[in-house]
């Protein structure tokens, strides 16, 4: 299981505004290849722009002011994020490490029919698939993560919150990439469409073997579901171990914080009263 | 003594194309003055309905809504002395307050609109309002967007109360607060409740916050209530098939893991 | 947010937790949704408004004092009382008859198409006074302003962008041709261009004593004579488009689905065109189809400044001249363009916007 597959060292991102803001400061992190790792924090912790930054994804204020991203492809070959240039870092986008984002309202375009937005990936990363194969691809896509084919042509706006964030998944899994980001992909969803959707991601994880960087404010929900937990504030990486360490025996004073933040929901009752 | 009472309430809507949807269905409780009710469910069971008929942007189908053995008046001075009785904590306290107006100002309209106090004494029922929801008195020159999420929230608190009310409404209070402040903000409804006498709605979807600040839960899904009682019975011991999935799908790590009481006794 | 409840003719397989309590968005049955309802209401609300234009139409020029009979007859001695008379009835300053007889008979006229003659016009119908002024300002307006749009908006696209480029430096400029008053941009080009430089002829549609045909001489002729007008048009609206486009721009850029389109390694050409601006462009198109409308009714500036022989000339005259009819018939042709232009920007909306097909009712 110490098979790495990302490897961020020292990654520092500021933005670059009057005072500048050091978002992430200093991150050194391997991710191991099939494992989830769930990323905790509060908002303005970094931790969506560690996410972000891996992949080079922020705009403009943001800058990258240190540290190296490593990709351990399946291959064996190790490609250096960073020294990508445009073109190949384009082309390493989704085909390797996907993102499934937070809301999915705004995620998918609304004035496209999400069968095409899901063609999108097959046209950019597969130039030599047909018309018909792209079709057929996403069809299939859209069977794995029961939404059904017949969707295809429907607009985002016609779907419930739901099957929004389904499609956002199988669009995801579109060129089977190796890792896969879900940046706060429940939150917005009912209880029991939450869990609907993590015992799909689950499911799709066995079949496809793909590793996660769950991200979520929602420490209960990572204990359940994450190998490692890796704690956040204020842009630095305060506490990383196994979720039932961090469950068990937290070191670190915040993870503390964070973790009695969270009222049981079957433990014993008044540990929250002050 | 008894300030709510929600009584058969049923809400139907026409839909267009689709006929009929009850929104909700037959729903009774009542609510004890310094008690809080949990109002657990999805969104579309119905619990937000409630919220809008009790702030009169609805009304219902039929049944009734008492507050302090009265129903709601339709117009009127009683109107308003309704709307005194019964107040609202919302969701978003970066919408609910006026970037453009002092925390003073939107501590002092209500004060005066009202007529709670005598002019002059307006400004230390500001403070004492401040004090209650456990705010420096520091902040009462500022502008929203000067304070934090959970300031904020206590800010709108503060002007819930500042009518004196008997009965606050609470719907989804904290779920826009970051995660460490939110235990604060719900402890200061709970001990408000307490120790003023007052009856609290606490509107929410969240099953483990409502089962450690409500005395009682009622769990509502599709306008009906399907389960009803002391916050840990319903919680621990769900009768219904509903609430059961609800449980099931809702975050334990003490199931996960097993109880660790001990080890996180006592932290905060 | 309502509670909406599982549509129970929802082909549900199992109770799937999904259908139970998120669908606060109704849930696309079959595929081809007419929105029959929404075309009613909006039918609706054009035939009132069409009604109601019509109508005020009626009324305007029988407020205004003056008689146009009267300053015809001023202008032609020899007129007898009985012919001043006759004249009158037909055009319907007739006093004799009744406000409601009158407006009878203008509803009677409108939908035989007979719009009246013209005084001004040697009584030729009006009908034909303004089919032969509405070619010009359409051909040269319309086509202006699609070209200013087209231009406007793509420009604009590109500028938000590459936001923070050079580029930028565009829109104060495009911003601050279209703030030089209209007839001052339109004297000054003619000033340089067919006064000094003598490129092109100082106005009018075509050169003096050639006759209208579809000839290359006479096309050519119009071309010609129309590059200074149009190019005017254009350089003074650029602005307008290219602004609207560009804080559109920014503001859908900030959206989710153009950074997911980025994650997904898109091309930036198809992000920029496919994810960012095709969504920026539909608030345009509602400020497109308000200034469609308005071509008819905004070229009278133009249209003095070029000599141009089209509808806003033809409306300032007739207003000068109080030629009732004319002016009436002018008023009606710009109400309809208004409302032909919204009739056409509601279905290039519904078109490009699926959200307004489904639900509007």
């Amino acid at each position: 299981m110490s098979d790495p597959l990302l490897s961020v060292r020292d990654f520092s991102v500021t933005y670059d505004v009057d005072p500048p803001v050091e978002a992430v400061k200093h991150v050194t992190l391997e991710l191991r290849r099939g494992e989830i790792l769930g990323l905790a924090g509060e908002s303005g912790c970094g931790k969506t722009t560690l996410a972000y930054g891996v992949q080079r994804l922020l705009k403009a204020p943001a800058v990258i002011t240190s540290g190296s991203v490593v990709f351990h492809d399946a291959s064996g070959e190790d490609v250096d994020v960073h020294r990508l240039d445009a073109e190949q870092m384009r082309r390493f986008r989704w085909d390797k490490v996907s993102m499934v984002f937070q809301g999915a309202m705004n995620a998918l375009n609304p004035v496209a029919p999400i069968g095409s937005q899901l063609e999108d990936v097959f046209e950019v990363h597969r130039p030599g698939m047909s018309r018909a194969q792209r079709r057929e691809a996403v069809a299939e896509l859209l069977e794995i993560v029961k939404v059904g084919r017949q969707r295809a042509r429907s607009f985002p706006h016609e779907l419930s919150g739901g099957m929004r964030q389904r499609v956002m998944i199988a669009m995801a899994l579109a060129l089977r990439p190796q890792l896969m980001v879900m940046d706060e992909p429940t939150t917005a969803l009912d209880v029991l469409v939450q869990r609907e959707i993590l015992r799909q991601i689950s499911q799709l994880r066995h079949e496809f073997g793909f590793t996660v960087v769950f991200i979520t404010h929602d420490l209960p929900l990572l204990l359940e579901i994450s190998d490692r937990i890796a704690i956040m504030r204020e842009g630095e990486i305060v506490e990383l171990a196994t979720a039932e360490q961090i469950w068990t025996a937290p070191r670190d004073e915040y993870t503390k914080t964070l973790l009695s933040s969270f009222p049981r929901l079957t433990g014993e009752r008044g540990v929250v009263a002050r | 003594m008894t300030v709510l009472e929600v009584d058969r309430v049923t809400k139907v809507y026409a839909v267009r194309g689709a006929g009929q949807i009850k929104a909700l269905d037959d729903v009774s409780f009542t609510l004890e003055s310094g008690r809080t009710i949990g109002l657990v469910g999805q969104s579309g069971s119905g619990k937000s309905t409630i919220a809008r008929i009790l702030t009169q942007l609805e009304t219902p189908t039929s049944g009734q809504v008492r507050l302090d053995g009265q129903p709601i008046p339709r117009r009127g001075a009683g109107l308003r002395a309704y709307r005194q009785k019964l107040r609202m904590v919302f969701q978003d306290p970066f919408a609910s307050l006026n970037p453009y107006h002092s925390i003073r100002y939107h501590l002092e309209r209500p004060l005066r609109l009202d007529g709670v106090v005598p002019g002059a004494e307006v400004e230390d029922e500001v403070r004492r309002l401040l004090t209650r929801v456990r705010l420096d008195h520091d902040v009462i020159d500022r502008r929203p967007h000067e304070l934090s999420g959970g300031q904020r929230q206590r800010v709108a608190i503060a002007r819930a109360l500042a009518s004196r009310p008997r009965l606050l409404v609470a719907d989804e209070p904290v779920s826009m607060l970051d995660v460490s402040i939110r235990l604060g903000v719900l402890n200061l409804l709970a001990d408000l409740g307490r120790e003023e006498g007052l009856g609290v709605l606490y509107i929410t979807h969240d099953l483990a916050t409502a089962r450690h600040f409500s005395d009682e839960i009622l769990v509502l899904n599709q306008g009906r209530v399907v389960e009803s009682g002391p916050a840990d019975d319903v919680i621990l011991r769900p009768q219904d098939p509903y609430t059961r999935e609800l449980r099931a799908a809702s975050p334990d790590p003490e199931k996960h893991f097993g109880s660790v009481s001990g080890a996180l006794g006592g932290a905060r | 947010m309502t509670a909406v409840q599982p549509h129970p003719a929802e082909p549900s397989p199992t109770r799937d937790a999904l259908e139970v309590g998120t669908t606060a968005t109704t849930v696309a049955r079959g595929r081809s949704r007419v929105p029959w309802r929404f075309l009613a209401g909006r039918a609706g609300f054009y035939l009132f408004t069409l009604w109601a234009a019509i109508t005020i139409n009626f009324f305007l020029p029988r407020m205004m004092k003056g008689d146009a009979v009267d300053q015809y007859l001023s202008r032609n001695r020899n007129v007898s009382p009985e012919a001043a008379d006759a004249l009158r009835s037909l055009l319907g300053l007739d006093t004799d008859k009744s406000l409601l007889q009158q407006y009878v008979d203008y509803w009677g006229l409108l939908l035989r198409g007979d719009l009246g003659v013209s005084l001004l016009h040697g009584l030729r119908p009006v009908t034909e006074v303004i089919s032969q002024a509405l070619p010009w300002t359409v051909g040269l307006v319309g086509f202006a302003t699609v070209v200013s749009f087209a231009i406007g908006t793509i420009g604009g696209a590109v500028v938000g962008w590459r936001r923070g480029s050079r580029l930028d430096g565009l829109i104060p400029l495009t911003t601050f041709l279209s703030t030089i008053p209209y007839f001052w941009l339109g004297l000054l080009a003619i000033a340089l261009f067919s006064v000094t430089l003598g490129w092109f002829p100082i106005g009018k549609a075509y050169g003096v004593g050639m006759t209208p045909e579809w000839s290359a001489e006479f096309v050519g002729q119009v071309i010609h004579h129309g590059t200074l007008p149009a190019a005017t048009i254009v350089l003074a609206s650029l602005g307008g488009w290219m602004l609207g486009m560009r804080n559109m721009m920014l503001t859908v850029l900030d959206e989710d689905y153009v950074m997911v389109a980025q994650a997904k390694g898109m091309p930036n050409r198809r992000v920029l065109w496919r994810y960012a601006a095709r969504n920026a462009v539909l608030p345009q198109i509602q400020s497109f189809a308000l200034s469609i409308g308005f071509i008819v009714g905004g070229t009278i500036v133009m249209e003095m400044v070029f000599s141009y022989p089209g509808v806003g000339k033809l409306l300032l005259d007739a207003t000068n001249a109080k030629d009732y009819a004319l002016m009436q018939g002018v008023f009606l042709v710009i109400t309809l363009s208004v409302l032909v232009a919204n009739v056409l920007a509601d279905v290039a909306y519904a078109f490009l916007d699926p959200r307004t097909r489904q639900t509007e009712a």
